[in-house]
This record gives C-alpha cells, structure tokens and sequence, in this order.
C-alpha cells in the first residue's frame, strides 16, 4: 500500500511538471496590493471616497450604511448622515445608488454593475490597478481608455484627483524606431518575407502610464493611497465579516487543540486493552 | 448506599420497560458493543464514520440554511448574501455548508479508495458496494442541485452546462432537457425544482441509503486491509479472535479522526473558506446572467475528474458526434466502479497480496484520477486534451483490464489471521 | 492499588475529561444556531422607530389607519378632558391602576399613563397582554351599547379582558396586566416618533 501510494506521488508530480504551461496573459502587468482590514483609517477614507465618487452610480445593495458604520470604527449616526449618505436615505438601508437603472441603461448601454463582491469576483489587486490605469484615448466615447479593462463604457471618474493620464508607448514613435528600421533593412536586405510581416504587423508597445504634473489634486504617491483605499473598502464590503471570522477562528483551533489532547490519550488508553492481548 | 442502588434500580426498570416495547438493548449491543469489528483498521478506515460524521453535519446546517433562502429568481442570490451578512452567525453557517460539501466528497472519495485498495466490494460485500455506489449517485445529485441554489453566475452556468448533456441524448435529447429545465432557459422554474430536490428528496433518500449501507455492512462484517474474514476464527463464545467490539474501542478512535478532520475543516472554513476559488468559484459571486457565461467555465472540484473525460471525447464515432460519446464516456466513468465485485478475479482481496501489476494498475488509477481532475479546472488545449484522453484510456484501463490482470499475476500468501 | 485498578481509574478521569470538553464543545457549537434566530439586521431596520402625525386627531378618536411599529399595531388615542378627570375614580375595578406591574417606560408610568407634555394623548401597542390578540377601540357610546355602564376603552374578541382608555386591564379578566406603552417622544407638538426615548445624537 505504502509503495502503490509512493508510486502515486512520483506520477503525479511527473505529470504535474510537464503541466507547468506558459499561461499567464501577456497584457498589462498588475502592481502588487495587499489589502489591510485592520487599517480602519483606510477603510475610511475608503468609504468617503466611494460615497462621494461611485455611489452615483454603482450600488453596494446587500450592505447596509448602518453595518458599515459599525465595522468601521462606530461611525456615528449624524456623521454618516452629514458625510456619506447624501441621497436622503435612512441609517439602516442599503447603499443603494438614486440613479434608476432605466436611465443608465439609455445613459451608458447598460446599467453600471453592483460593487458589492467586485473583490471577490475579481480581486483588490484588479480594483486597484482598474482605478489607476485609467489613460487618455480620444476614440472612446467618454475620451478615456483602461489598461486592466480595456475598452470599459465608463468615464475616469477620479481625474479630478489623479489628473490627465497618457499612455507611454516603445515602437514607432520612440527612440527604438531607429533599432527597428536598422532591423527591417536587415531583413529586406535578406529577402526574410516572414520577418518583414511580423515586423510590420507589430502593435506598438505601451507599457506605462504617465500623469501629467499638476493636472490633478492629488500627487502620486496621494493618488496610489486613495485608490488602495477604495479597492481596500471595496474588499471589506465584499465579505464584511471577514475579520471576525478570523477572530473566531483562532478561538475554535484552539479549543479543538485540547479536544485532540484528550482524545488523543483516551483513544491511547482504551487501546492498551488490544495491544497487551495481542502480545499475551 | 441504599439510594444508590435505588437509582440504579430505577434506571435499570426503565431499561426493561423500554426493552419490552423496543429492542433498545438487543440495537445497542448487535451494533456497537457486541458488533466485532477487524483489530487492525488502519487510518483508511475512519472515512465511513467521517462521511457520517458529514452527513450529519450537512444535513443540520441545510435546515438552517433553509430558514432564510428564498427559492426564486428575484430573491435567491440575495438571499444568501442576506444570510451571510445579516443573520446572526449566518456566514458560519453559509460557509460550513459549502465547506462541508468539498468535504463530503473528499471523505467519500477516500472512503471509496480504500474500498479498491482493500477489496472491499469482494464477496460477499457485493451489495454494500452497490448501495455505497447509489449513495455516491445521490451525492453527486446533491451537489449539482446545491450547486445552483445560490443563484450565482457559475451556478447558473455550470447547470446549464450539464442539463445540455441531457440534450446529447440521440432523438429524445432535445425535448428531454427542456422538461428538466421546465423552461426554455435555465430559470425559476428550474431552480424551484431543484430547491425541492436538493432540500427534501435527495437528503431523505441519502438517510435511507445510509442506514441501509450500515445494515448491510453489520450484517456481514466489515472487511480489513489484510482482506481475510475474521468470522472464520472464532473463540469458544463465538467471538471473532481478531474482532473487537466497536465500542469503546473504535469509537474512542473513531471520535479522535473526528477531531483532526475538524481541525483541518474549521482551518478552511475559518481561513479560507472559497479554497482559492476551489469551493466557492470567483463568478459564483456575480448573480446569474443569462446573457453573459463567465471567461471559464469549470465545475466544482469534484466533479472535474469526468467533466475532463466529458471534454476529452472530441471525434465523432459510428456516425454519432462527439458530443453523445463524451456524454457515454462520463457516465460510464461514473458508474463503472458499481461492477468491480465482478470485474476483480483475484484470489486475494487486498492490496497487500495482489501482484504487482495490479499495485501498478491502482498507483496508475489514482494518478489519472488526480491529473483528470486538474485538467478539468483548466481551460481546455490540444495538450491538456491529449493528456485528458491518455488520462480516460487509463482510468478505464483498470476496470476493464482488470479480469485479465488479477487472474495472470502472481498474488503472495495470505496470513491465517490479521497482521498489524 | 495494582496496576490494572489504577488504570481504570485514569481511563474514567481521561473519559470524564475528554466528554466534558466535547460536550462544551457541542453547546458552543450551538450557540450560532441558536443565535441566528434572532431578529436579522433587516427585521431591526424594519423595526425603525416610525413618525407619526396627530394634527387632525380629534378628542375621544383612535388615529387610524393605525400605523404600524416592528410590524405591530399601535393605537394612538386622543383622551377627551372628562376622561382624564374621572381616572381617579374607578381604581377598584381595575388589576393594575398605578402600573406596578405593567410595561412601559419611566415617564409614562402615571394615572394616565402617557407623557407630562401631552396628558391627552396614549400610545400603547395594540396586543392584549393575555395571549397576544390586537384589542378593538369601543368609544364611550359604542361601549354603553355592548355593556351597560363600561365607559369605553379597548375590548379584546379572542379572550374578553376589557381596558379603559388609559390602556389599564379591569379586574376579573384573563389579561394580567395593561397594555404596554412603546417608548415615544415628541418631535414637534403634532408629531410623534414612536420607538425612541430620546433624540439620538
């Protein structure tokens, strides 16, 4: 049994290796984020942040204003009223946006989605690059383009704070240009038809955004904070009951620990019975 | 200690009184204090109790889920978030549920490996087997009905995806999955269904095929990793020489398997209750869109092994398309296991004394079992479909080759009585 | 002691302990089960304190339709003066005429079982504090008509205990003790907010 089991092992590992395929997709290379919970600061502004530029149109439906208060820090009744909710809704209700979907649907072709679990069903790390990459592409319809959801039907809502963003494209309009015309004449030159067309048929390659200095209100080092704080809010509402869950579940191992003691030795000692007649 | 023996005397009176009105005594000692069991179980053997142990847990849990899911198309995603959010402990009990799902199949499946491994199915357990292998059916039923009852983009997809197998069925296809479905699409209609399915048949049918499981199984005794009877050998009370009575003995270790398995299960539920995506899969957090599939479509972990071998069918045959075969494959996959008792025509049961080739068949069983089960989570290739076709002739190869291989190899000795 | 007696007896301590543990275990494990059939954080937002406006009540009506807190009835019910005079008076009749052991908050426990700043006014939930019927309002004259000399008050068809107009229960009927006053204040002299003491900050 032992020896099939070893044999298992040794197979699956084999397989697994030749598994090992170059999946990963080659577009926009997502900046690390960890999100923090326990930074209820974070969470904070995270939440003032989303009440004051996302709530127009994207619900949070199955969290409730009150609960957010709560977690984050007891937030005071009035202070909610004053800060976050502005559309005239009670304390206890949902963080539902006052835009009717009829209206965004003829507004934006479809009703922008709930926000509730976009971490779950995506990631901090996605929400996060998502609202940084926003960059300036006059061929959409709201002059905007994004690196991680590319061709999205929604405006950069955050300019204000980020500013105007560019793409920085390498290729035809840079310094390499002068490396890739040297190339073609090679490959002419040679009468390589295969390397011409690859040559021709290449996309330029942008692989950063820059902002423009002073076009925002935020430098970037505030933008970056602002953005982890919103994907950090969005990953607390997504799963609100994650950190107690943790909580408990520290208590739980614990006491199952001691359980396994006891059990441990009982099971020990009901056994000697068998272990003594078998040597009798 | 003249109260004492008062009480002792009372209690004993009120056994009798039950006694005579219910076998209560003679139950308790046919099953636990006097039910013999082999001395030399190994760890293998703790996954019945642990899929009881399961059962229980899942069956107790759904009640409560129950309480505040809403069965209908408007209602049912939300529900489980206000269950999550809003009842008190309700994400506990949301994520013991979907948990204990995973863990259902994982103790089953163990508790089935053990069953090939040891021979288990061997004469005369036949039946014990095919009732296990009914439970095994219930189960997956179970776990696809579930599946859709959160209502989410996955739920909905994936059973959208297999009630269309039913639609690879040769002439009555079509018709067949519309009267599954109740409905054009996957809809209310649909779902209310599989609410009453998954709440109040199915489980009823999973008690009933338990208990009998366990009837069968004290009917003839269980077997043990050296495969031989130990009814052969009896004392002069009639005792099995190497049995020993279930309780306190097997319950004390059974209760210990139960521990360590809730150390590891409360691990995830606690920690990392979607399992990276493996228990609760990402889209299954977006509601169900019928206009928009999620970019990858993949069961729940446990059915991915035959969803691969569904994939893996991609070339027509007899002049019936792929499709039907892959359905063939599947289910085939499926239940083949329920002709092992007549298919394994060795002279020994367990592995222990098999020969080496059927050590090699089991090892290879396993490993295509595991590697069908990735390949299944990912998305599908010309090299993953290769390997999931290898993958298919393998599994199959060690049920259908297995006439032949038992009966050619060289078993070793059996011992007269249990080693260990 | 030989060797065998002892370890039985470590066996029954080993057992005791490890059944011990296991069975707080199994009430712990309980406790969410039993927890999460508390009232949800959607019953308490239902449950809201509600406002209520009682400009266009006139002495000796109850408000109606009458409105509802936590989903139960709530009765709001103008007193005429002549009412509010003869409280004193038929205290022999009643189980419970100073609320001793009736329900209601601080500032509601007097004669006429209401707030200081408006005497007139009642507010009691509409559930007979026997079984948990909703009581039907008799004015003085519907009430002479069903019973000669009742004054009026609030008749409940499931059980028959009878009330008076300050919600107190009359003696020799199944209800034990008056109808409960919810808390309430007053936004404005017209408007009250039924579920809260006090403003909250």
């Amino acid at each position: 049994m032992i020896r099939t089991l070893k044999g298992i092992a040794i197979a699956i590992s084999c397989v697994a290796g030749a598994l090992v395929l170059a999946a990963t997709d080659s577009s926009w290379e997502m900046e690390p984020m960890k999100p923090d919970l326990d930074d209820v600061a974070s969470l904070q502004r995270g939440l003032a942040l989303y009440a004051n530029f996302c709530i127009g149109c994207h619900s949070l439906q199955y969290q409730r204003y009150e609960r957010t208060a709560n977690d984050l820090g007891d937030i005071p009744e009035d202070l909610m009223l004053d800060n976050i909710i502005f559309s005239g809704q009670a304390i206890g209700d949902y963080m539902t946006t006052s835009m009717s979907q009829e209206d965004a649907e003829v507004w934006f072709g479809m009703a922008p989605p709930d926000l509730t679990m976009v971490t779950r069903v995506r990631s901090p790390k996605w929400v996060y690059n998502f609202l940084k990459t926003f960059y300036r592409d006059d061929s959409r319809t709201y002059g905007v383009n994004n690196k991680v959801f590319p061709n999205v039907g929604m405006p950069h809502v955050l300019l204000p704070l980020q500013g105007i963003t560019e793409e920085v494209c390498y290729g035809y309009q840079s310094i390499e240009i002068l490396d890739r015309l040297l190339e073609f004449d090679a490959a002419a030159a040679e009468g390589n038809e295969e390397s011409l067309d690859r040559m021709q048929g290449r996309e330029p390659n942008c692989p950063e955004i820059r902002t423009l200095p002073g076009s925002g209100l935020y430098d970037e080092e505030q933008f970056d904070q602002a953005a982890f704080d919103l994907a950090n809010f969005l990953h607390y509402v997504s799963d609100p009951t994650r950190q107690e869950r943790k909580a408990l579940g520290t208590y739980v191992l614990a006491f199952l620990f001691i359980l396994l003691v006891l059990a441990y030795f009982l099971n020990r000692e009901y056994w000697k019975d068998i272990h003594n007649r078998k040597s009798n | 200690m003249a109260e004492s023996t008062d009480r002792q005397g009372f209690l004993s009176r009120c056994r009798t009184w039950i006694d005579e009105r219910f076998p209560w005594t003679d139950t308790v000692d046919r099953h636990a204090t006097k039910y013999y069991a082999p001395r030399n179980f190994n760890v293998w053997y703790v996954f019945g109790a642990l899929s009881f142990f399961v059962l229980l847990l899942q069956l107790v849990t759904g009640v409560w889920l129950t309480m505040s899911y809403e069965p209908t198309g408007e209602g049912a995603f939300a529900s489980i978030e206000y269950t999550m959010r809003e009842v008190d402990f309700g994400w506990l009990i949301r994520y013991l549920h979907s948990t204990g799902a995973s863990a259902f199949f994982v103790v089953v499946y163990i508790h089935m490996f053990r069953g090939f491994a040891y021979g288990s199915y061997r004469k005369p357990r036949e039946l014990i087997w095919l009732i296990g292998m009914g439970i095994y059916l219930v189960l997956m039923a179970e776990g696809f009905f579930g599946y859709l009852l959160p209502w989410g983009n996955m739920s909905y997809w994936g059973a959208q995806v297999i009630v269309s197998l039913v639609g690879a069925i040769p002439f009555f296809g079509p018709d067949l999955m519309e009267w599954v479905r109740g409905d054009f699409v996957m809809s209310e209609i649909t779902l209310n269904r599989f609410f009453a399915l998954h709440v109040f048949a199915l489980p009823g049918a999973l008690v009933v095929l338990v208990f009998v499981h366990i009837v069968a199984l004290h009917h003839v005794g269980s077997n043990n990793p050296d495969g031989i009877e130990i009814k052969s050998k009896k004392d002069e009370n009639g005792v099995p020489l190497d049995g020993i009575p279930f309780h306190p003995y097997y319950t004390v270790h059974d209760f210990l398997a139960i521990v360590v398995f809730l150390i590891v299960f409360c691990a995830v539920v606690f920690y990392a209750p979607e399992m990276f995506g493996y228990f609760i899969e990402k889209p299954n957090f977006e509601i169900a869109n019928p206009i928009s599939t999620p970019e990858h479509i993949a069961p729940v972990w446990y059915y991915t092994p035959f969803y691969a071998m569904l994939r893996a069918a991609t070339f027509p045959l007899f002049g019936i398309d792929a499709k039907f075969w892959g359905l063939v494959v599947m289910a085939g996959a499926i239940l083949i296991p329920a002709a092992l008792p007549w298919l394994d025509k060795s002279p020994v049961r367990s592995i222990r004394y098999k020969g080496r080739i059927s050590k090699l068949m089991l090892a290879l069983f396993v490993t295509s079992f595991i590697v069908l089960g990735y390949l299944g989570t990912i998305p599908p290739s010309a090299f993953a479909t290769l390997l999931a076709q290898i993958g298919t002739i393998v599994y199959f190869s060690y049920f259908l080759l297995m006439p032949w291989y038992t009966r050619r190899e060289k078993t070793k000795p059996v011992p007269d009585r249990v080693t260990g | 002691m030989t060797d065998s007696e002892s370890n039985l007896v470590t066996r029954r301590y080993l057992l005791l302990a490890t059944s011990g543990v296991a069975a707080v275990g199994a009430a712990a494990a309980a406790v969410p089960f039993v927890r999460s059939w508390t009232p949800s954080a959607k019953a308490r937002a239902l449950g809201a304190p509600i406002r209520v406006d009682i400009s266009k009540l006139e002495p000796g009506e109850l408000l109606g339709p009458v409105p509802k807190w936590r989903g139960q009835p709530i009765f709001v019910l103008y007193r005429t003066e002549s009412f509010l005079n003869s409280l004193g008076q038929d205290a022999s009749k009643l189980a419970d005429p100073q609320s001793k052991k009736s329900t209601q908050p601080d500032y509601a426990r007097n004669e006429y079982r209401a707030r200081d700043v408006r005497p007139e006014i009642g507010v009691y939930l509409g559930l007979c504090t026997h079984l948990g019927c909703s009581p039907q309002h008799y004015d003085e004259s519907k009430a002479r008509k069903k019973v000669a000399n009742w004054k009026g008050g609030f008749f409940c068809p499931c059980h028959g205990s009878r009330f008076d107009m300050a919600g107190r229960v009359e003696k020799n009927f199944p209800a034990p003790t008056n109808l409960v006053v919810p808390p309430y204040r007053y936004e404005t002299e017209d408007v009250i907010v039924i579920g809260e003491d006090t403003e909250v900050a």
